[in-house]
């Protein structure tokens, strides 16, 4: 029986010729990430061990980015922990705020992350990378400061759930469709413990951003990974943001999944998540009448700059609907840079949006767009569970840039094609 | 090692976000997170539950965000283990991570029910209904998980090393 990609990467990193489902193994890490929140309890953890230093200080990367800018006394206590501990170590990769971003958007435009590596980090959409064809998964605070100390990480070697993508998604299908969908049909538990790999000619219609999108979200079915192959799409985007050597793996031909599921993309609608579930699914032309009090576009999902030029593309020319509060971040420093430059920022103030610095801010709930009692959000962020974006009886539905820039102009949730786009 | 307590029961995918909600995680102290714990989901947890209650949910229980700071919020409010259908992934490795003891055992999540009273052996994974008299087999942890807890965590299992 073969292994599949997400194994042989595992087993590479572990010293193993072979791995199996199930099998626990310690593998070496290529890098380790924390961000404001987590990192402070893992520096904590990391002074009660033996070991007192980093086990290498290329392979750690701090980034503030969740209640930064700093919102409030606490959080900058939690930054200031960060940051005296990045430098005490001497981290190579800490980000202040005048060069960071949100971190899953920041590392690969950073080229911290290529092909084939193995990656912890304590924020669960670290997933994200498994857009590059590298493993890699979210942990806790106590798992990152063992990898800071050791270079170590224990894994159970996850069994595999197989997407076969085929066909062209349609003018308005994103990758956020595409995964909302997938994880409409398995659920929030649908791949738990497990690799979602996904293959087939389809994603060959994907652009990186919206594979970025895909892998981010599923662990939103529970997933340990999400997982690409690496095509020539991959290589230009690792040869254009990293020095790093990136290693190819690729599944057997006899490996093992669980189960297989074959997506025509060319079938998918515009897709929203409808509160209190991201597996609360319904296509845009089954939503009905729902107005609206907020939209953000951004977060680690879909702060890119592909997302951003379809949210200026459906806003161009056009008015925020009166009364709602439309709040835009830019994923990164260098992707509010380029959108400044292609006058995507120029379409957004026109429109009547708020274009924010990066941070993690709304998504969850943190801060720069709290929702009150009975407020409702479409938000291209991940989660849209109780409390998420604020009070306890405020509402979120988790859309794409595309849903979220045209429920902006008509203030309830709507697809581009109501604009006669 | 053995648990004992009354029962706080909740239902299917209990997320991180309603265990302690992101409004509060500007601060890491575990006694903080406690006077918070659940706050979303259940008002009154904090003022019901007692030194080694037990909390039983049915599936994903942990799920959403990687906050270490949720099972640490359950573990400072005397929670003396977690019952559950199933535990997202990267809760399960935070509650054995810090040594809150956590088991999986469908039947028994499907079962007990809020306010009984129940007895956990974590030796031989037993869990003891005394209100209704029942008893169930928990899943047992693989004995390199079984060597973090004993060791009461990931840290002090390596600087044992």
């Amino acid at each position: 029986m073969g292994m599949t990609m997400t194994q042989k990467i595992l087993a590479a990193h572990a010293g193993l010729e072979k791995v199996t489902a199930g099998q626990l193994i310690e593998a070496d890490l290529d890098l380790v990430l924390g961000n404001d929140v987590t990192a402070p309890v893992a520096i904590h953890e990391m002074e009660k061990m033996k070991i007192q230093k980093v086990f290498d200080k290329d392979k750690i990367a701090l980034v503030p980015d969740h209640f930064t800018p700093n919102k409030d006394i606490k959080s900058a206590q939690h930054c200031k922990i960060m940051r005296e501990f990045a430098m005490d170590q001497e981290i190579t990769n800490y980000f202040e705020i005048g060069e960071m971003g949100i971190e899953h958007a920041l590392l690969p435009e950073k080229g911290l992350v290529v092909a084939g590596d193995v990656v912890i980090g304590a924020d669960s959409h670290t997933c994200t990378y498994g857009a590059l064809g590298a493993f890699s998964t979210g942990v806790g605070s106590t798992d990152m400061a063992a990898g800071m100390a050791t270079g170590k990480a224990w894994f159970k070697v996850p069994s595999a759930i197989k997407f076969v993508l085929t066909g062209k998604p349609g003018k308005w299908v994103s990758g956020k469709d595409i995964i909302l969908h997938i994880i409409g049909m398995i659920g929030v538990d649908g791949a738990l413990y497990k690799s979602m790999e996904f293959v087939g000619e389809g994603i060959t219609h994907l652009s990186m951003d919206d594979r970025f999108t895909i892998a981010n979200m599923a662990i939103e079915a529970g997933a340990k990974n999400g997982i690409f192959p690496v095509d020539d799409l991959a290589i230009q985007y690792m040869k254009e943001h990293s020095k790093k050597e990136y290693k190819i793996y690729e599944a057997d031909e006899d490996a093992s999944y669980d189960e297989t599921y074959v997506i025509d993309l060319s079938k998918l609608k515009p897709t929203v998540a409808f509160p209190h579930l991201p597996e609360n699914t319904r296509t845009i032309d089954q939503v009905g009448d729902i107005k609206i009090d907020q939209v953000v576009i951004g977060s680690c999902t879909n702060g890119r700059l592909d997302d951003l030029r379809i949210a200026a593309k459906v806003l161009e020319g056009r008015k925020v609907a009166k009364g709602l509060r439309v709040i835009i971040f830019p994923a990164t420093q260098a992707i509010y840079l380029k959108a400044m430059e292609e006058g995507l920022l120029a379409t957004f103030i026109k429109a009547g949006a708020v274009v924010s610095t990066p941070t993690c801010g709304p998504c969850l709930g943190g801060h720069m767009g709290i929702l009150a009692a009975g407020e409702r959000a479409v938000a291209t962020t991940n989660r849209n569970f109780v409390g998420r974006m604020g009070h306890v009886e405020s509402e979120v539905y988790l859309a794409s840039p595309a849903v979220a820039a045209a429920s902006a102009v008509t203030g309830k949730i709507s697809g581009p094609e109501e604009l006669g786009l | 090692m053995k648990a004992f307590g009354r029962v706080h029961k909740y239902g299917d995918n209990v997320d991180t976000d309603v265990i302690i909600p992101a409004r509060y995680l500007n601060s890491s102290d575990p006694k903080e997170l406690a006077s918070k714990c659940m706050i979303d989901i259940d008002k009154d947890f904090v003022n019901r539950v007692k030194p080694g209650d037990i909390i039983v949910a049915n599936k994903n229980f942990g799920c959403g965000s990687s906050r270490e700071h949720a099972p640490i919020a359950i573990k400072a409010s005397g929670i003396s283990c977690v019952i559950a259908e199933t535990f997202a992934r990267i809760f399960y490795r935070n509650s054995i991570n810090i040594g809150l003891p956590i088991i999986e055992c469908a039947e028994a999540a499907k079962e007990i029910e809020a306010g009984d009273e129940v007895e956990i052996d974590f030796d031989s994974g037993v869990i003891y209904n005394r209100t209704k008299g029942t008893k169930y087999q928990g899943q047992a942890f693989p004995e390199f998980m079984q060597k973090i807890i004993k060791a009461e965590g990931l840290i002090n299992y390596i600087n044992n090393q």
